[in-house]
């Protein structure tokens, strides 16, 4: 081309590298075998794990897991392990703990792990300028002192779940010294933990790409790059997995599930995880009657339910706990008894032809089929003698009515609890002078109240079977199912189900 | 416009702000929905609960509150996000870049549409294409943009996967910028790899965003075209042998322009509105999707920072109209 001038070539190159840029990228990721891409359904607000509403979100979970490290360590399938914590205990009459830290473990700045970082972090944890949302559960914790890799400390009271909050929420350990150098703003704009990946570039609300850690004291994970694309509407995860944008998605619709992983061109999962669906039940008129209570329980068809709005995927439930939980008997049954239903509304004068009203409120869109779940349930109680009226709000509602104990008579939620243990599900959702609880009565109250302290491990876990029992007995909830977690990934690829939900890239895995 | 016409406009922009605020302010109060209550773990005692409410300032009154938040907004201190704990401000500033080069090439784009499309559809002679022209763009005008995005999605993204379906830039390329404007700074440095990436990015959202204001304009200014174009200068311009293209573009559109720009500048403005779902939808890190998740965890402080600033758009978006209105009507430029 004689004639090309320097401004021809510019425009021409120009040209041609953004048609390039424009046909890039959609078989970028999953061609490079090093680099995992994970179309997110939350956006990651912030980095502290424990302050703000994302320390307490069981999704987010997965990246804090992946760049900070947990006290102590949690299974895909809810059973503890060493983490930053070796050891771990009480002392015999459980007024004391002992807490052995890991060695040769590094910061990702370089540093050192020491057990003055740990006890800052618990301290941190305890302090209510901090604004943990379950700072309580930490200030149990005084006099700590350190012995070598040893730590030892008094407890205020004797919490038998202590060591399995060090797995949960808020849970993790933060770098002393640097948090301190930086403060809570540096921090936020580089976070460093002792995780199996380091943050190599944050767009909030965009993506997250990490980098493994090269000094992890745990097994390497599988790639070396893992990219979190921020994917918020379920339609566009399915699309970005189907178009080869992303390699692995989740809570995707069931029907997208199915279509994906039954089309020969994806791998999937969908096992159940520490998540239930629920309806809470207000101590209020007409739920003061036992009869209408006990209807309502036995009125419902869960295996119907699950088959047809779910596809099959979950698993019903009559107590709080759910199948692998620390207290789940599977001898408690709530079963589905129309005509039962029918006799009981018939003591107290009510019938198909003469219903009690009811209020039932429900979050739409939340979860999985929340409001067609609650349609379903309101036309078998409608079969049975009870006339629900549907109310939808949002789960910001949920929260402030319960708080204020405000909830309608029924109330739809999803309670997660991935440390499995019945304290955190059964005690919380159920105890009255709990914020969390919507049944408030003294013989509900005076059973869970000798378990909170209880020393004897078996002792505690018959206690809190007795509890269900008697909550089923009563009517006093009405649990519906175990959730089960949609993953739909590329072949070539293989995902390990966590029961807490957390996908933690550490799961992800060349098959 | 003179010094006492842009100083009484600006005076009546910071009055109708003021009055955002302190009606975006009581009613975020009075809604149900608590921040707190988002951020209840399962352990939470009613002192823990206590103690956050206290944290965040929101045990005291809401005339108390109002008043400490009014006097950091006066300097732009709209104070730290519940949610993501970083200055509301500071967050505000790194999104809005994306957002205003996102409305910015779907409004070149409805543009671009509208007028290329008004322009054709009065060129020829014979009423159908015109007709078959207006059929076609009422089903424009009758499908939100938000149904337009997953179209594209599922078109560009699933069945001919040619384009990104999310974000706003490929997580692998390294990009150290120093502004949030990635499509004019990749212009600017001659990164064309990088404009053709965000080009990618941009172009389904932006479309979405495009067609429905691409048929208001098409059907205001086919109608003011059509108007025009029956004038005396225009039917002059004929005779004197000037062809039917030379007389639309050149004598008539301008003419024409005026009332569709108006119409236009106030459509802009709910462009920003639909921003909201359609960066949801192509997980675009503007403030639309901030503006969903601040909702969501009812972070007070930054949906007040988002709708002030939503509303300071709508406020200079206007005044660029009227100037631009101004500029192109000869007879307000003079008195």
């Amino acid at each position: 081309m004689p004639n090309t001038t320097r401004r021809d070539f510019l425009q021409l190159t120009g040209a041609g590298l953004v048609l390039a840029g424009l046909l890039r990228g959609q078989v970028a990721h999953a061609a490079d075998s090093d680099i995992v891409t994970i179309a997110y359904n939350v956006n990651l607000p912030a980095w502290d794990p424990t302050v703000g509403p994302s320390a307490v979100n069981p999704t987010i979970q997965a990246i804090y897991r992946a760049v900070f490290d947990q006290y102590i360590g949690q299974k895909p399938d809810l059973s503890f392990e060493p983490g930053l914590l070796t050891d771990w205990g009480w002392n015999a009459d459980k007024t004391k703990i002992h807490m052995t830290v890991r060695e040769g473990v590094k910061w990702h700045d370089g540093s050192d792990l020491t057990p003055e970082d740990v006890v800052w972090s618990l301290q941190r944890a305890a302090d209510p300028k901090t604004g943990n949302p379950i700072q309580s559960v930490w200030a149990t914790m005084e006099n700590f002192t350190t012995d070598g890799q040893t730590i030892h400390a008094d407890l205020k009271s004797y919490d038998p779940t202590l060591f399995e909050w060090m797995a949960f929420l808020t849970g993790y350990v933060l770098p002393k010294a640097y948090y301190e150098k930086v403060g809570p703003k540096g921090f936020e704009a580089k976070p460093i933990g002792t995780g199996p990946y380091m943050v190599d570039e944050f767009q909030s609300n965009g993506f997250l790409r990490l980098k493994a850690n090269p000094h992890y004291w745990g097994p390497k994970p599988a790639f070396q790059t893992v990219v979190f694309k921020f994917v918020l509407d379920a339609t566009s995860r399915v699309a970005e997995v189907q178009s080869g944008g992303s390699d692995v998605t989740l809570q995707i619709p069931y029907e997208d599930y199915d279509r994906l992983t039954k089309g020969g061109k994806f791998s999937g999962t969908c096992e159940p995880v520490s998540d239930i669906g629920m309806i809470f039940i207000t101590n209020v008129e007409p739920l003061l009657d036992k009869n209408v209570r006990l209807a309502a329980t036995h009125a419902v068809d869960k295996k119907a339910i699950i088959k047809r709005l779910l596809r099959g995927y979950g698993v019903p439930i009559d107590t709080l706990e759910a199948p692998g939980y620390a207290a789940y008997d599977p001898s408690i049954k709530v079963p589905y008894d129309p005509e039962m239903a029918k006799k009981l509304l018939a003591k107290s004068g009510f019938s198909p032809e003469k219903p009690v009203k009811v209020k039932i409120q429900t979050t739409r869109g939340y979860m999985p089929k929340d409001y067609e779940m609650i349609q379903a349930i309101a036309g078998m109680w409608k079969k049975v003698g009870i006339e629900a009226e549907i109310e939808v709000y949002e789960i910001a509602q949920h929260f402030q009515l319960r708080a204020a104990h405000k909830l309608a008579p029924f109330a739809f939620y999803n309670w997660g609890n991935a440390i499995g243990d019945p304290a955190t599900s059964t005690g919380f959702a159920m105890f009255g002078p709990s914020s969390n609880s919507a049944w408030k009565t003294k013989d509900l109250d005076a059973k869970i109240a000798p378990l909170w302290g209880e020393k004897d491990e078996a002792k505690r876990i018959a206690g809190w079977k007795a509890v269900d029992k008697y909550i089923a007995e009563e009517g006093y909830v009405l649990p519906l199912l175990q959730y089960a977690q949609p993953i739909v990934f590329r072949k070539g690829l293989k995902v390990t189900p966590n029961k807490s939900e957390a996908l933690e890239p550490t799961l992800i895995a060349k098959a | 416009m003179t010094a006492v016409n842009l100083l009484t406009r600006l005076l009546a922009a910071a009055l109708t702000l003021f009055g955002v605020a302190v009606v975006t302010f009581a009613l975020l109060r009075v809604v149900p929905g608590d921040p707190i209550a988002m951020m209840i773990g399962p352990g939470a005692t009613k002192a823990d609960i206590a103690q956050l409410r206290a944290n965040y300032g929101l045990d005291r009154s809401i005339p108390v509150q109002f008043a400490i938040w009014l006097r950091h907004a006066a300097v732009g201190d709209f104070g730290t996000s519940i949610s993501m704990r970083q200055d509301v401000t500071h967050l505000i500033a790194t999104r809005l870049p994306a957002t205003i080069e996102l409305t910015a090439l779907a409004l070149v784009l409805a543009l671009i549409l509208g007028i290329g499309g008004a322009v054709a559809s009065v060129l020829p002679r014979r009423r159908w294409p015109g007709t078959a022209l207006e059929t076609g763009n009422g089903l424009l005008l009758a499908i939100p943009d938000f149904v337009w995005g997953l179209a594209f999605v599922l078109l560009f993204g699933v069945a001919f996967p040619v384009l990104p379906i999310s974000g706003r830039v490929d997580p692998s390329l390294p990009i150290h910028f120093a502004t949030g404007f990635v499509l004019v700074e990749s212009v600017l440095r001659l990164r064309f790899d990088i404009l053709g990436d965000v080009l990618a990015h941009m172009i389904m959202p932006a479309m979405a965003l495009a067609l429905p204001l691409a048929s208001v304009i098409l059907r205001s200014l086919r109608g003011a075209l059509e108007t025009e174009a029956r004038q005396d200068y225009a039917l002059l311009a004929r005779i004197r042998g000037r062809s039917r293209l030379q007389v639309v573009t050149g004598e008539v559109l301008r003419n024409a322009m005026v009332p569709t720009l108006a119409l236009t500048g106030v459509q802009f403005t709910f462009m920003f509105g639909g921003t909201v779902i359609v960066e949801r939808i192509f997980g675009y890190p503007g403030i639309g999707n901030l503006a969903i998740d601040a909702i969501i965890n009812r972070d007070l402080p930054l949906i007040q920072g988002l709708i002030l600033t939503f509303g300071a758009l709508f406020i200079v978006i206007n005044l660029c109209v009227e100037a631009c209105f101004v500029l192109l009507n000869p007879r307000l430029r003079h008195g």
